[in-house]
């Protein structure tokens, strides 16, 4: 004799959806996560609530290089202290904060929110190039650096935009490839070996 | 065929998708497995070991640890042809993942596979040392016979005569060819010009020795391949997707009229 099981309450299952909707949260993660809003105080639960509502009505994407900010153009587009001949091309936003921790980088960015993926129907056109050759076209960009993952898709779309830039007459450099900081030659594949080869540099002193 | 506990197969990299924070599920083309998906732990980290050698279209040795849920585990891997020629040549490589993408789509999951296997093989060399469109027609009419698609090329659908050498219809939705007064009007027919006939049933019947080194000027190569395309279209009952990349690069290729 089985009895209809008693589902959670609504609020409860509503919520549990919502969360299951994000990357990465299976039904277990969604269910703890509900569960401890219920038990945190309602102040902490509705600042994460009104965290959530700013960021979608706060942030935006910056109309010259695409990253996410709060103010457009973003910090980095309008300062006058970045060199704005050197044009960075990256994926993604966290890409950028990547570079930006490193301290390395004085140049602008752009990012293309994704790479190409024919496979998956990620062609040129669901990325943010057009944009890109519309920042070119004032001149005052002279190099263009490629800073695409270094997989399948990250070359793809590399060879794609030297293609669509080298007519331009502008400087296409890429960031190089080869291996990582605390990987190990015996277990790097040919590909990896072969640019780090390629790409080998004269040491000083 | 049941696989023992920790087995090896050699495998080709068809795709992968993300899984979770910083491993992704590979789709590998195996001779003695088949089609079968593979758990790659860790190898979106920078330190990691395996993933210059798991590059979708690499072709490599692969130890395979059986899963739990149904998921096997890739523990360990060995690089037995990285194409890096391929990879290096955007023309090459928009027709390999093109390639790779019909393999994905045709192939069942866990049904052995080697002749399959052996054609996406020859394929890739083919592009790698000259990346033309001959080796990708070839391979698909061979895709679509191993599939059990292979289109009728030598009589009409309709009234069953022999085609005669003229212009005829092509009908994928009917699984072939039509004679003149069949195909006039026939759902889905298009007319094939008697060139085209020739060079399909060429890529039918022949070796890839023969099929190969077929030169078609730039007209008939587009109706070829226009044909095979809505074929495949019409089988799988949906697009390829790495189709339009192909299709794109060869439009931004072509000189602008002056």
């Amino acid at each position: 004799m089985n009895e209809h099981p008693i589902a959670a309450p609504a609020p409860v299952a509503r919520l549990i959806e919502e969360f299951h909707k994000l990357p990465g949260v299976g039904p277990k993660s969604a269910q703890r996560l509900t569960y401890h809003l219920l038990r945190m105080p309602a102040a902490e639960a509705k600042a994460l609530a009104e965290a959530i509502l700013d960021v979608k009505e706060r942030i935006t994407f910056c109309t010259v290089c695409q990253n996410v900010t709060d103010s457009n153009p973003c910090r980095i587009c309008a300062s006058d202290r970045r060199d704005r001949s050197i044009v960075c091309v990256v994926e993604e936003p966290l890409d950028i904060l990547a570079l930006e921790r490193s301290g390395s980088y004085q140049g602008l960015y752009h990012v293309l929110h994704g790479a190409i993926s024919p496979m998956d129907g990620i062609g040129p056109e669901e990325l943010k190039i057009q944009e890109l050759l519309a920042r070119l076209r004032s001149g005052e960009v002279t190099e263009v650096i490629l800073a695409t993952n270094p997989n399948l898709e990250g070359e793809a779309t590399s060879m794609y935009l030297t293609r669509l830039l080298r007519p331009l007459g502008v400087k296409v450099t890429r960031l190089a490839r080869g291996l990582p900081v605390g990987g190990d030659l015996e277990y790097a594949d040919d590909v990896t070996l072969t640019r780090a080869m390629e790409g080998r540099q004269e040491v000083s002193g | 065929m049941a696989a023992p506990r920790l087995y090896k197969t050699e495998a080709i990299v068809l795709r992968q998708r993300k899984l979770g924070e910083a491993d992704r599920i590979l789709t590998l083309h195996t001779p003695a497995y088949g089609k079968l998906d593979a758990k790659a732990k860790g190898v979106r980290k920078t330190t990691s070991r395996m993933s210059g050698h798991l590059q979708p279209l690499s072709r490599c040795m692969v130890q395979l640890a059986r899963g739990r849920s149904g998921l096997d585990v890739i523990a360990g891997c060995e690089t037995l042809e990285s194409f890096q020629a391929l990879r290096e040549d955007l023309d090459a490589l928009s027709r390999a993942l093109y390639a790779a993408e019909l393999a994905d789509r045709f192939l069942a999951e866990r049904l052995e596979s080697l002749a399959t296997y052996r054609l996406l093989l020859d394929t890739l060399r083919r592009l790698q040392a000259a990346p033309g469109d001959t080796a990708l027609r070839y391979y698909e009419m061979r895709l679509l016979e191993q599939s059990g698609f292979r289109p009728e090329l030598e009589r009409c659908l309709g009234c069953e005569q022999a085609l005669r050498p003229e212009a005829n219809y092509f009908a994928p939705v009917a699984g072939g060819t039509y004679c003149p007064s069949c195909g006039a009007g026939a759902a889905g027919s298009r007319t094939l010009s008697l060139n085209a006939l020739k060079v399909l049933r060429l890529l039918q019947r022949a070796s890839y020795n023969e099929a190969g080194r077929v030169t078609m000027p730039p007209a008939l190569a587009q109706e070829v391949e226009r044909h095979l395309r809505s074929y495949i279209v019409c089988m799988l009952e949906r697009d390829v997707n790495a189709a339009a990349f192909v299709e794109r690069l060869r439009r931004e290729q072509q000189p602008l009229e002056v």
